[in-house]
């Protein structure tokens, strides 16, 4: 009789252990908070770093310990950002860019992302693996020639080098073709049958359907012009073309006084090119996820 | 936040749709477009050109990928496997010089320094900071999903260095480590970093100024790729997360398996799959490791003043090819075929790994 009395919990063993429970899952979570708050906080830094430097002055930004938050607020920084990078033309550039090779890039790809989820050809299936085999092939192994085929047909310097080469991505053409093959294809037959053109249905039907995957596409390319530096800065480093991110490494931000960098200037004109970068991450960041998640591609 | 933006897209999105008359403008222009479409067809059916439409549909895209993708593939082949390829002395497409044909390129390409120091400075970054930084994404991922309240908000936070532009970041990284005169003078403007470091009874340190060592200089970078890879890694794993099953969880609660076993036994076979493509794309990303190093140093990939001609001290692959397509095609080609072979093999021996490793 008292061995089972020994094995069996009495009540007050239990709120004991259950108690004890209670505080080392308290612990957990306070450990779990800790180190997420600390990571969150090297995450957040440099951008708060980023922010606060560009609204010192100079003279506070030099000093030998630096203060974490302004003592006297300068918009100087931007001042000098706007004249010495040329941010406007910059912006100009990089829009101008951005725009044409997004709608000419989002028509090609609703054209091909059809033909393959709607059309039937002969050699559909092989023609649309050997495209996604060179996704596999790394972008530097095409641009020697590029930048060769460029040369022969004297494009330095001009914006065609900065669209067309880069209109056609097979990534978005897959994105889209299995959007579209989602779409069920009684809707074609049933508008063949009503003598609708493949064009008028692609319009009426298609494009609003797949309209998110189009949007998460326009961001993409949008981000990509406003983020690329390699090529732009192989083929058309001049001042008319410049782009935006090109712009802002090679421009020489000098504090007259100390002949040192101005750092305020620079971090402001960083400070200016991440701002429409938020604004995408906090308006539409759901269609970036859609496409992030696939591809693990940058822009 | 959710709603916040859903507003904004109705005034902006509809509200520009209906008010300015987009649609109205757009739709005239289409029906255009439409009538020109529903002419090509009633040519095509009369022709019999039926067949051919959606070679019409694709031309564009097929005329764009054989100018600068498939040509490529064929140009490099024939750059590389001929001796020192100058574009200028070959006019023809098509042009190949028998005599020079072979693998001299390739030897001559491995035997430059400038291309060991890239091939070392790639292998080296990728090798730090895929583990590291898959880990690290691990950490914070499971972590994540252990917690309730302001789990949304720390998500957004981990996810927000993912939308930046990665040299200009890269640029904030080098402000926060830049050293103003000689670390030894305590009259030196040390930066941030330093200070904090600092508080740690650290001594300040020449992270990427002209007297900085290679070790300080591979610290920063590591750093700020890490920084800037966790992002993705976290959203990828952090979905695998939450799509598992929780009957597992509570079966091993009911055993009372302690949690570091949970986490080994559980949650990591469990996410192989999403930490198998976490992986590879982390290496295939790493082996191509350039703008960091841009953003972090200039077009000059060194700190000032370490680099000794043709050989800069922060070349990778990618920066090392760029440097060569001008001067000498045959070399850069050479190097992004063994690129290309590097990066492939790697995927290779990845996923035949994660084929035996993982669990379905």
């Amino acid at each position: 009789m008292s061995d089972i009395k020994s094995t069996v919990m009495t009540e007050k063993d239990i709120t004991k252990v259950s108690s004890k429970q209670k505080v080392t899952k308290i612990l957990v979570q306070v450990g779990l908070y800790l180190f997420l708050g600390i990571m969150a906080f090297i995450v957040l830094f440099p951008f708060y770093w980023m922010i606060i430097s560009s609204l010192k002055t100079v003279t506070e930004y030099n000093w030998l310990k630096p203060s974490l938050f302004p003592h006297k607020f300068t918009g100087k920084g931007y001042v000098e950002a706007f004249k010495v990078a040329n941010l406007l033309d910059l912006f100009g550039n990089t829009l101008y860019v951005g725009v044409i090779s997004t709608i000419l890039s989002l028509i090609i790809t609703v054209l091909s992302a059809f033909a393959f989820a709607r059309l039937e050809f002969k050699g559909k299936n092989v023609l649309f693996a050997i495209l996604l085999a060179t996704m596999m092939i790394p972008g530097e192994l095409f641009t020697v020639t590029n930048f060769q085929t460029i040369m022969k047909w004297e494009w330095r310097y001009t914006y065609k080098v900065l669209i067309i080469p880069f209109l056609v991505s097979v990534f978005y053409i897959y994105l889209l073709k299995q959007n579209f093959m989602q779409i069920p294809n009684e809707l074609y037959l049933a508008a063949k049958i009503d003598g609708t053109t493949d064009l008028k249905y692609l319009w009426k039907v298609m494009i609003p359907l797949a309209l998110p995957t189009l949007i998460s596409i326009t961001i993409l390319k949008m981000m990509g012009s406003w983020n690329t530096y390699m090529w732009p800065n192989l083929v058309a480093n001049d001042e008319e073309h410049m782009l935006i991110t090109v712009g802002i490494r090679h421009a020489q931000f000098v504090d007259e006084a100390t002949n040192q960098t101005n750092f305020p200037a620079q971090m402001a004109a960083v400070t200016i090119v991440s701002i429409p970068l938020f604004m995408v991450f906090i308006f539409l960041r759901k269609y970036i996820m859609k496409g992030v998640s696939r591809s693990g591609i940058k822009g | 936040m959710a709603k916040f933006s859903a507003t904004m897209k109705k005034v902006f999105v509809d509200g520009i749709w209906n008010t300015f008359c987009v649609k109205w403008i757009w739709e005239t222009f289409f029906v255009a477009w439409i009538h020109d479409a529903f002419f090509i067809n009633f040519v095509c059916k009369k022709l019999k050109f039926d067949k051919w439409k959606a070679w019409v549909y694709l031309s564009p895209a097929i005329i764009l990928l054989l100018i600068f993708t498939a040509w490529p593939i064929l140009n490099t082949l024939r750059m590389a496997f001929i001796e020192d390829f100058k574009a200028q002395n070959y006019r023809g497409l098509f042009e190949i010089d028998w005599s020079k044909l072979g693998f001299k390129n390739f030897e001559k390409v491995v035997e430059y320094r400038a291309f060991k120091t890239a091939l070392k400075n790639t292998m080296l970054l990728c090798f730090l900071t895929v583990p590291i930084s898959t880990f690290l994404a691990l950490l914070i991922a499971v972590c994540l999903n252990a917690i309730k309240p302001f789990q949304r908000l720390l998500q957004t936070i981990f996810f927000l260095p993912y939308v930046t532009n990665s040299i200009a970041i890269g640029m904030v990284f080098a402000a926060m480590f830049n050293v103003v005169g000689r670390v030894e003078d305590p009259n030196a403007i040390v930066g941030i970093v330093n200070n904090i470091l600092k508080l740690f009874g650290v001594e300040p340190i020449d992270w990427i100024n002209s007297s900085s060592s290679y070790g300080a200089n591979l610290t920063v970078l590591v750093i700020y790729i890490v920084w800037n890879a966790l992002p993705f890694k976290i959203l990828v794993l952090l979905g695998g997360l939450q799509s598992v099953n929780k009957q597992y969880y509570e079966a091993a609660k009911i055993d009372g398996t302690p949690r570091w076993r949970v986490f080994t036994k559980i949650t990591v076979p469990l996410l192989s799959p999403m930490i198998a493509y976490v992986v590879i794309t982390g290496f295939i990303g790493g082996f191509k490791e350039y703008s960091s190093i841009i953003g972090i140093f200039g077009d000059g990939m060194a700190p000032p003043g370490t680099s000794l001609p043709g050989n800069k001290r922060w070349y990778t692959m990618v920066g090392y090819i760029y440097d060569n397509i001008e001067r000498n095609q045959g070399r850069a080609s050479a190097a992004a075929l063994i690129l290309f072979a590097i990066i492939f093999a790697v995927t290779m021996v990845n996923l035949y790994v994660s084929k035996k490793k993982t669990h379905y």
